[in-house]
């Protein structure tokens, strides 16, 4: 959010950063450390607010020598935007599934080349032969969970096995629910049994009744403040991302996490190279990095999100591993959907929006 | 925006100016070389006129597949703002600025005036204490309010504490909270010509008045109001127009429940990746705010100021 309203800033910053990417110093980066020592070596690295870890980082800066530049962004939408205004001067970004592959459609993408990251091999199975990049040519998956509900059990003893929890009359005013189109049209029509891919009208229509029926009980729309809120005790039901609510529960223990019965999304984020980027080897060579079996297991306890290399769950901390707020059980992921771009249906997704707004 | 903000500030609230500055300007660009205007026209020319024609442009344009921009040029964004679907948030955009402007102007008067006949010394610490906020970001000012409001926040542990209420107040993500947002982000706009325009009304005037019998009420309604009425309108037009547009405010204190313009124009930009009725919803933004200007320019020539 910081990011839409920094946004005027950020443009100049780009702009600054644009002219340094195209400055005569940097040409040199992509040559071996020795034969440029003069000129440090810097890689710019766009990604979500909660997942540049300062020691992960500082790691491979002194591993490598490389200087690793951090922004920030706080949904795939500002991230695309900003992408596509040109010349941003990002070497490597993690979009979600669908918005890799949009990105990649619009050639904003850089092509992997799978030499050069060995640990593509060790990605999990059920994170491979996705639709939107079933070959990893453009995108690897780096950290993954699910949506679902965190729940306080000191209120709700029982876990909940529907969606239709947060319709529940008794917990009016104390409701939390996703501010973003896809994801709570997506939950209402998995309610009903539908696909949250759906691109029928009748069945967009369904869900947006459905949900204009919840919002008397709704108190808030949100997907940054949730998990705050579940700490204070001021939402004891949260539509949520599962890794936020792992980290409320390290503040108030009654605090759980469940995937109702109806299932959900299931995301990853991908490790991407930007088709403008001057350091197309460099950015391979981070993207490894970071897909490293240590390094994503320290990236797993410290971040409280699964990480896509198969090898981690069995090596993170038994707390973080047992967590389903982290490392959703097994036997979820068949019930589980990806999101894909429904371009077309768009506009009925935000008109269905629009219209619970003003309601 | 800042432009037309700068331009109606010389129109009214210093209106008796006006004429000596446009003379100025026209003396400047005869009998002077035009050479020193060239840096401020080329900053206005690429930072202000371009963008604002690449909004208007789009606005022409159709989405393309993906969220691009396809330059086929289509007036259908312009119709699909007519939609009824959208007037409800225009709407309710116009009546929050409305409510927030004539707060800031009956809040904002006493506190105007008590500055204005303050003494010297005492004058110069008020403004500077109206003033301070401003050192601070907006969007950190606006984060405080959520601490204030919240349930476990500032307000309602003081209420609990002093037993006036049992449970805490729903306080935020209200339209209340949106209310307090904007006229704690807008008041100062609004006091500080108000303090010029008070300032300028000589107290000789009030005693005048008040030997003739004036009551105080008489005195402030009859004497103190007309003559502050350039003041008075500048401060409304500097809080209505960015009130109209808010986003920040109603998007972090109104919990996202309803839609204004401004949060309205980041969803079709951002979420529908619709840049070109986003653009279509900005151009509809700035003639709304152009014809609170005419309006007010009429009404304020209307009545002789």
């Amino acid at each position: 959010m910081n990011g839409i309203l920094l946004g005027r800033y950020t443009v100049v910053l780009m702009i600054v950063m644009g002219s340094w990417g195209c400055n005569p110093g940097s040409d040199h980066s992509d040559r071996a450390p020795n034969s440029a020592a003069d000129t440090p070596r810097v890689l710019y690295y766009f990604t979500w607010s909660d997942y540049a870890d300062p020691d992960i980082l500082h790691e491979f800066e002194q591993r490598t020598g490389v200087r690793v530049v951090v922004d920030t962004y706080s949904s795939n939408e500002e991230l695309l935007a900003k992408v596509q205004s040109g010349m941003t001067g990002y070497d490597v970004a993690v979009p979600s599934d669908f918005m890799a592959g949009i990105m990649a459609r619009l050639g904003l993408l850089s092509e992997l080349d799978p030499q050069r990251i060995p640990n593509m091999a060790l990605i999990s199975d059920h994170l491979r032969g996705l639709p939107f990049d079933p070959e990893f040519r453009y995108a690897v998956p780096y950290l993954w969970g699910t949506v679902g509900i965190g729940y306080d059990s000191a209120v709700i003893p029982t876990p909940p096995q529907s969606w239709n929890i947060l319709w529940d009359p008794r917990y009016r005013g104390r409701i939390s629910i996703l501010n973003d189109q896809r994801e709570v049209l997506g939950m209402a029509l998995r309610s009903l049994g539908y696909s949250l891919n759906s691109v029928n009208p009748a069945e967009i229509e369904a869900a947006k009744a459905k949900l204009i029926a919840q919002k008397p009980l709704v108190k808030v729309y949100t997907s940054e403040q949730f998990d705050q809120l579940l700490v204070s005790g001021e939402v004891v039901l949260a539509h949520a991302w599962g890794g936020p609510v792992a980290r409320a529960m390290r503040e108030r223990p009654s605090i759980r996490y469940v995937v109702p019965q109806e299932g959900g999304t299931i995301w990853t984020d991908c490790l991407v190279v930007l088709a403008s980027s001057r350091r197309r080897t460099l950015a391979m060579e981070f993207i490894n990095y970071l897909l490293d079996v240590d390094v994503a297991v320290r990236t797993s306890n410290r971040l409280l999100f699964a990480s896509a290399n198969r090898l981690v769950k069995d090596r993170v901390d038994p707390s973080v591993r047992e967590n389903p707020a982290v490392y959703p059980p097994p036997s979820l992921i068949p019930r589980m959907e990806w999101m894909i771009d429904v371009d077309g249906a768009v506009q009925l997704y935000d008109r269905a929006w629009t219209e619970i707004k003003v309601h | 925006m800042c432009s037309s903000i700068g331009i109606g500030k010389k129109g009214w609230s210093f209106h008796h100016d006006a004429p000596a500055f446009v003379h100025l300007m026209r003396l400047n660009a005869f009998s002077s070389s035009l050479l020193p205007l060239w840096p401020a026209l080329l900053f206005l020319g690429v930072f202000f006129l371009a963008p604002l024609l690449m909004v208007v442009g789009m606005s022409l344009a159709s989405r393309g597949t993906y969220g691009g921009v396809e330059w086929a040029l289509t007036l259908s964004n312009y119709l699909r703002l007519a939609d009824p679907l959208y007037l409800g948030i225009y709407l309710r955009s116009l009546v929050m600025a409305g409510i927030t402007t004539l707060v800031c102007a009956i809040l904002g008067f006493p506190l105007a005036y008590t500055i204005a006949r303050a003494p010297q010394r005492w004058q110069t610490i008020l403004i500077i204490m109206i003033l301070i906020p401003f050192w601070t970001n907006f969007l950190v000012r606006t984060y405080a309010w959520i601490f204030i409001l919240r349930a476990d926040g500032l307000l309602n542990t003081l209420l609990q504490g002093i037993g006036l209420i049992a449970e805490p107040l729903p306080l935020l993500y209200t339209d209340g909270a949106v209310f307090v947002g904007l006229v704690y982000g807008y008041l100062p706009f609004m006091v500080l010509p108000l303090i010029i325009a008070i300032e300028r009304i000589p107290s000789a005037l009030e005693e005048a008045a008040r030997d003739l019998y004036a009551s105080t009420w008489v005195i402030f309604r009859r004497v103190i109001i007309p003559l502050a009425k350039p003041g008075i309108i500048a401060g409304c037009v500097l809080v209505f127009i960015p009130a109209v547009g808010a986003f920040i405010t109603p998007y972090l204190l109104g919990g996202g429940r309803r839609l204004m313009l401004g949060t309205l124009i980041q969803q079709e930009m951002l979420v529908a990746r619709d840049w070109p009725f986003g653009a279509a919803l900005s151009v509809l933004l700035m003639v709304l705010v152009l014809l609170t200007l005419i309006l007010t320019r009429r009404y304020a020539r209307w009545d002789g100021l």
